[in-house]
């Protein structure tokens, strides 16, 4: 399995780390936004992994489950393996997590301040937009797409119903998706 | 949704670090293509430890914040019952599993990718991936009621967002930046004393 990875020394790894880390800072709305740049990185100026592992990475990621983020790791892996994934991954997390947990800190004392209330109530509209434009964008290249474009559509209706006006879990909403896709209905 | 408390105050909390370990394992598992949607109907409809405002309040600062969504999302709620174990058990229970689980599909993906009623399913959980999205946003509206902008100006604001970035595919620093500034403002002022 070791010998799929292009072996990379030391200083590689930690280039590999850093270029995260920056990264990490310049990731407002999710790790997914800066997509293009870790492309840019690995595929374009290291050639680590090809063009075809990059979206592949993505594509792993989004049918697995958990946080998106997780295509960090995967691509992390793909460059150098069980090492890279460390490297990629604690470089993603590190500085966003220390600055989400003392933002958290430091807003929770002045809760209940006219500055932090306008910047929640003002931002809420903002966050609700943010969420059907990632809606939009994951549904886009499925509606787009001539041959399943029907299928699609009355599929991310039939979710979207299910989801608003019933008690069914996402889970069985998700593998009613998958059964749609295996028997060729969408 | 019928049995929403009137009042700010959510009428659970966890019990434990080893709670909400569990309680983000549980919902990272169930998330395909995303955790978001899971999130609220966990830790809003089933567990209520959260109200709609206050975790449409959190997504907010999890979202102008650099760094995954939800892992924001979990290290703040983790924080804010627990202190940094809290946190830590959040991000370890929204991660660990998942990451073993993605690491070995790309291990096995050379052989899996090639049946196409694979591909098939994949596209199938793509769509419902969207569909959840959008009914976590179309869920969360009512949270709005309460906001001080009023529901006209924050429905504005919204489309304005929804335009900008989904439609025009704005750079999201530029929009929080613009259209985020002068909501602040907008809210900053009703909120007038």
């Amino acid at each position: 399995m070791s010998n799929l990875h292009p072996a990379l020394n030391a200083a590689e790894l930690l280039g590999l780390f850093a270029h995260f880390l920056m990264l990490s800072v310049l990731a407002i709305g999710g790790a997914i936004t800066t997509a293009p740049d870790m492309h840019r990185y690995v595929v374009g100026q290291q050639h680590w992994i090809t063009d075809t592992q990059f979206t592949t990475s993505i594509a792993i990621a989004q049918a697995a489950p958990g946080p998106n983020v997780l295509f960090v790791a995967v691509i992390g892996w793909n460059v150098a393996g069980p090492l890279g994934a460390l490297a990629t991954m604690s470089g993603v997390l590190l500085p966003s997590t220390v600055l989400a947990l003392s933002f958290a800190r430091w807003s929770g004392q002045r809760r209940e301040s006219r500055g932090i209330k306008a910047f929640t109530a003002g931002l809420a509209p903002l966050t609700l937009g943010l969420l059907l434009s990632t809606g939009w964008v994951l549904a886009e290249p499925f509606v787009r797409d001539a041959d399943h474009r029907y299928g699609a559509l009355a599929l991310l209706a039939l979710s979207v119903g299910l989801a608003m006006r019933t008690r069914i879990g996402p889970l069985w909403i998700v593998a009613l998706g998958a059964l749609a896709g295996v028997v060729g209905l969408v | 949704m019928s049995g929403a408390p009137p009042s700010g105050e959510p009428p659970a909390r966890p019990a434990s670090p080893a709670v909400l370990f569990l309680a983000f394992n549980r919902l990272a598992l169930q998330g395909f293509g995303g955790v978001l949607a899971v999130a609220q109907v966990e830790l809003v409809e089933r567990r209520r430890w959260l109200t709609k405002e206050e975790f449409l309040d959190t997504l907010s600062v999890a979202q102008v914040l650099p760094g995954p969504n939800v892992v924001n999302l979990s290290l703040m709620l983790g924080d804010r019952y627990f202190g940094l174990s809290g946190a830590a058990a959040s991000l370890a229970g929204l991660l660990a599993v998942p990451l073993v689980i993605v690491l070995a599909l790309a291990a096995l993906y050379a052989q899996f990718s090639q049946w196409p009623m694979v591909s098939g399913a994949l596209r199938g959980m793509g769509v419902v991936a969207a569909g959840l999205v959008i009914a976590t946003a179309l869920k969360l509206r009512s949270a709005l009621e309460r906001n001080p902008m009023g529901m006209a100006l924050c429905l504005g604001f919204g489309a304005l967002t929804f335009g900008a970035v989904a439609l025009m595919r704005w750079p999201l620093v530029g929009v929080v930046a613009g259209i985020g500034s002068l909501a602040i403002a907008c809210a900053w002022r009703a909120l007038k004393p």
